[in-house]
């Protein structure tokens, strides 16, 4: 009754190519874009934001950038936690050795390392695919961790090897309350999530489509691979460097290559395989999952203990939470094989009918 | 609905109650790991603190003042402990001190406990610069950090080789976690083995550490005098394993701390008989405290270890010396701030920072012999850098030593260095320590 769209004509080729073709969706979206932006800065605690929005978010983005390379262009990577460590790196020595370096450009700086990086270790999947193109890139995950906590230049010379992050200041304005540093994340993270949306109705997000369904089909209708599987690369890694810079430079401030540990990789991998692969949404449904689910149930089990005052032991608890974050897994695994995208889509068809289904 | 009415407004009156009731209480935030690969000495460390603390309430509390706890669950996971950090920073009255008892977690808590003004001890770990307390200013390395284990370890061996100028042309491999952890030593051993003239063969060992024939091979082609195996987890009794294997003497083999519990020794079995290794705190259930401990709590059943045996091992003794020292920089704030009130995080930081236990208070507190005098002050947040070796006996820790530090001066040198370097990158500028009371 409220989602249809009869009686919404596209009268033009812009309209029809829209990135929300749909009114009801635009709505949505601008609603959700006004929450996040105006709503949520004022009525958010600090440790809503700091321990629950900004992880969420920065994890999001480097799903997104999982998403690219895995999701659209259906090359398996393991390595998306040293991509983001490769980022964090590159940041933190732009910071040091560049004077006056605004930060944003260091971003930058860090993502465009780490897709220099990407590239490099995208090359054998020129030559191998799926399982052990997943062997290929986990060994970008040991490699680059161990360069980076091997020579000392990385860290300036740091003798546990860990590098903290430098104040974040733009324009002269210091990014230190929560708040602020969930806004200056959310800009980054809302402007990157739009433009892998467009990127992946664009040309190239078809190319790789075509890629990832069949790629000798896609050679034949005259896709180049080499540079086609090369971009997503770079570009995925671009989104992890900037995602992983993020990560220490507003999130945990003072990092340890270790930080970014195969375990990282595969949370990412489980945000996006949970989240949908091969769509934005499933990325930041996903990250929500797999991020902020874990802290639920800790909160729900010391609320518990708080108000009923449960005297069953620490450990137990601790091991439930565990378990029932795993029986979750499978159970919307079992129900939706695709992801809790796909369960939206599903849920967008039905509203599109309903109330009367015929 | 009337009935759940009536409960929603009964548990807001809990809650209500429960916070009224916390105002006069000392909150300490547990950030505990009881589930992943590190839940032995997790469950060990924290139970041990929570037992002191019980025992502490249940001896009228510090000056009357009870200590009011919460648990939360990090998986030894730097994000899951920032996330707890953040939840319990608040609750009752808010956090006075925190210990995460992880590298990882401390370094994300690092910058935040500066903001947010909360003291963070980090026991026996983390990083050696924060002994510099005119740099770090809420960060309280107590007791010892990997620099000054390390001198310690070094001056073991001169001790072994029988005089300090007897290690020049000896060998000496460092097998390392191949992390933070293991690296952070790296610059003392390589200052010593260029002031004493001993050589030093670095083999790190990647994470986990479950193989390590090729490293052995190494050790058993340098035929070294003796190895310090600075290892985590399961690192350590497979490096054990290996050391039989090769027929390397076990009591040639010298291990950093957190490669000296039984968890790393017993799976090691036969193997680890002799082995030994650095203690900031010595086990057992001999001491006064841990026989009240037994006696006020394990006896009717509020002891914290699910496994009661497990009382007096190295990561419980750790933990109870973890809460007797928190204690007693409560204890220490409370006679300059007034005794029997509750202490503010400032005034607790004050407390730490001006903790002074003598041989004489510790003896009065029942843990006489169980850890080394400590006496922190402003520039100096370490105030110990003692350390005690253990020979694992299969059977038990058995002590070798009495408590011991090695090379301070030149520790505390490379300390001040790290932490200027610190300071200058970060662009802090270090408190002057005269002007403080």
């Amino acid at each position: 009754m409220f989602y249809r769209e009869a009686g919404q004509f596209k009268t033009s080729y812009e309209k029809d190519a829209a990135i929300f073709p749909i009114r009801q969706d635009r709505i949505g979206i601008a609603i959700i874009l006004v929450a996040a932006f105006v709503v949520v800065p004022f009525v958010a605690t600090p440790y809503v934001f700091s321990a629950i929005l900004i992880p969420f978010l920065i994890l999001a983005l480097a799903a997104i950038g999982l998403n690219i390379l895995t999701g659209y262009c259906g090359q398996l990577s393991l390595g998306t936690a040293a991509f983001m460590a490769v980022g964090a790196f590159a940041a933190y020595n732009f910071m040091l050795r560049v004077p006056h370096m605004p930060v944003l450009l260091a971003f930058v700086g860090g993502g465009v390392m780490a897709a220099l990086v990407g590239i490099v270790f995208g090359l054998p999947s020129l030559r191998i695919r799926g399982f052990y193109l997943a062997v290929a890139t986990l060994a970008a995950q040991f490699f680059i961790l161990w360069c980076l906590s091997k020579v000392g230049w990385f860290s300036n010379y740091s003798s546990s090897g860990v590098i903290t992050a430098q104040r974040v200041e733009i324009l002269g304005y210091a990014f230190t309350t929560p708040a602020s540093k969930y806004l200056l994340v959310l800009s980054i993270v809302a402007v990157m999530a739009l433009a892998a949306k467009n990127l992946a109705r664009s040309n190239t997000g078809r190319a790789w489509m075509a890629v990832r369904d069949m790629d000798v089909a896609a050679e034949v209708i005259g896709i180049r691979l080499m540079p086609t599987k090369l971009l997503a690369f770079a570009i995925s890694s671009f989104y992890a460097g900037v995602a992983g810079a993020l990560y220490a430079y507003l999130y945990l401030g003072t990092v340890e290559p270790e930080a970014y540990n195969l375990d990282l990789s595969f949370r990412i991998l489980f945000m996006i395989i949970i989240g949908g692969v091969g769509t934005i949404l499933g990325s930041f449904l996903g990250s929500a999952f797999i991020a902020l689910l874990p802290i639920l149930l800790s909160l729900l089990v010391s609320f518990l203990e708080n108000t009923v005052h449960l005297s069953v032991s620490r450990s137990i608890t601790s091991n439930l939470e565990l378990m029932v974050f795993g029986g979750l897994i499978i159970f919307f695994l079992i129900v939706e094989p695709h992801g809790l995208a796909r369960l939206w889509q599903i849920g967008k068809e039905k509203l599109r009918l309903w109330p009367f289904p015929y | 609905m009337k009935a759940m009415k009536s409960a929603l407004l009964g548990l807001t009156m809990l809650g209500v109650a429960a916070t009224a009731v916390a105002q006069s209480e000392q909150f300490i935030p547990i950030l505990s790991y009881r589930v992943g690969p590190y839940a032995a000495g997790g469950s060990g460390y924290f139970g041990g603190a929570i037992d002191y603390f019980n025992l502490i309430n249940a001896t009228g509390g510090i000056n009357g003042v009870k200590i009011a706890y919460e648990e939360c669950e990090t998986e030894y996971n730097a994000s899951r402990g920032v996330e707890c950090y953040e939840r319990l920073k608040k609750v009752k009255g808010g956090a006075t001190t925190v210990e995460p008892l992880s590298t990882g977690i401390a370094y994300g808590l690092l910058d935040r406990v500066g903001t947010d003004k909360i003291p963070m001890t980090t026991f026996g770990y983390g990083s050696a610069n924060a002994a510099d307390g005119r740099v770090f200013p809420w960060v309280y390395p107590i007791g010892t950090s990997y620099w000054s284990q390390a001198a310690a370890m070094i001056s073991y061996l001169g001790q072994q080789a029988g005089g300090m100028d007897k290690l020049k042309g000896k060998k000496v491999v460092d097998l390392y976690h191949d992390s933070a952890f293991g690296k952070e030593p790296l610059p003392v051993f390589d200052a010593l083995a260029a002031k004493y003239g001993f050589e030093l063969i670095k083999i790190p060992v990647a994470h986990p550490g479950n193989t390590q024939e090729s490293q052995w091979l190494q050790i058993r082609q340098a035929r070294p005098d003796y190895v310090i195996l600075w290892g985590w987890g399961v690192m350590n009794p497979t490096a054990l394993k290996a050391a039989a294997k090769v027929g390397f003497p076990r009591d040639k083999v010298l291990g950093v701390w957190w490669a000296g519990s039984e968890e790393d020794v017993i799976p090691a079995g036969d193997a680890a008989k002799g082995y030994v290794t650095a203690a900031f705190s010595a086990p057992g259930t001999n001491f006064p405290v841990m026989q009240d401990i037994s006696k006020k709590l394990y006896a009717s059943g509020k002891g914290n270890l699910e496994d009661s045996s497990r009382q007096g091992s190295i990561y419980h003794t750790r933990g109870v010396t973890y809460g007797i020292i928190i204690v007693e920089a409560i204890r220490k704030a409370q006679e300059k701030y007034g005794k029997g009130k509750v202490m503010t995080p400032e005034q607790v930081r004050w407390g730490l920072e001006n903790l002074n236990l003598t041989e004489a208070r510790i003896k009065e507190l029942g843990a006489g012999g169980m850890f080394p005098p400590i006496k922190t002050s402003c520039v100096d947040h370490e105030g110990s850098g003692m350390v005690r070796f253990q020979q694992w006996d299969g059977k038990g820790f058995k002590p070798l030593t009495p408590f011991m530090s090695g090379d301070k001066e030149m520790v505390r040198k490379m300390v001040d260095e790290s932490a200027a370097k610190y300071a200058a990158e970060k662009k802090i500028t270090a408190r002057d320590c005269s002007k403080e009371s």
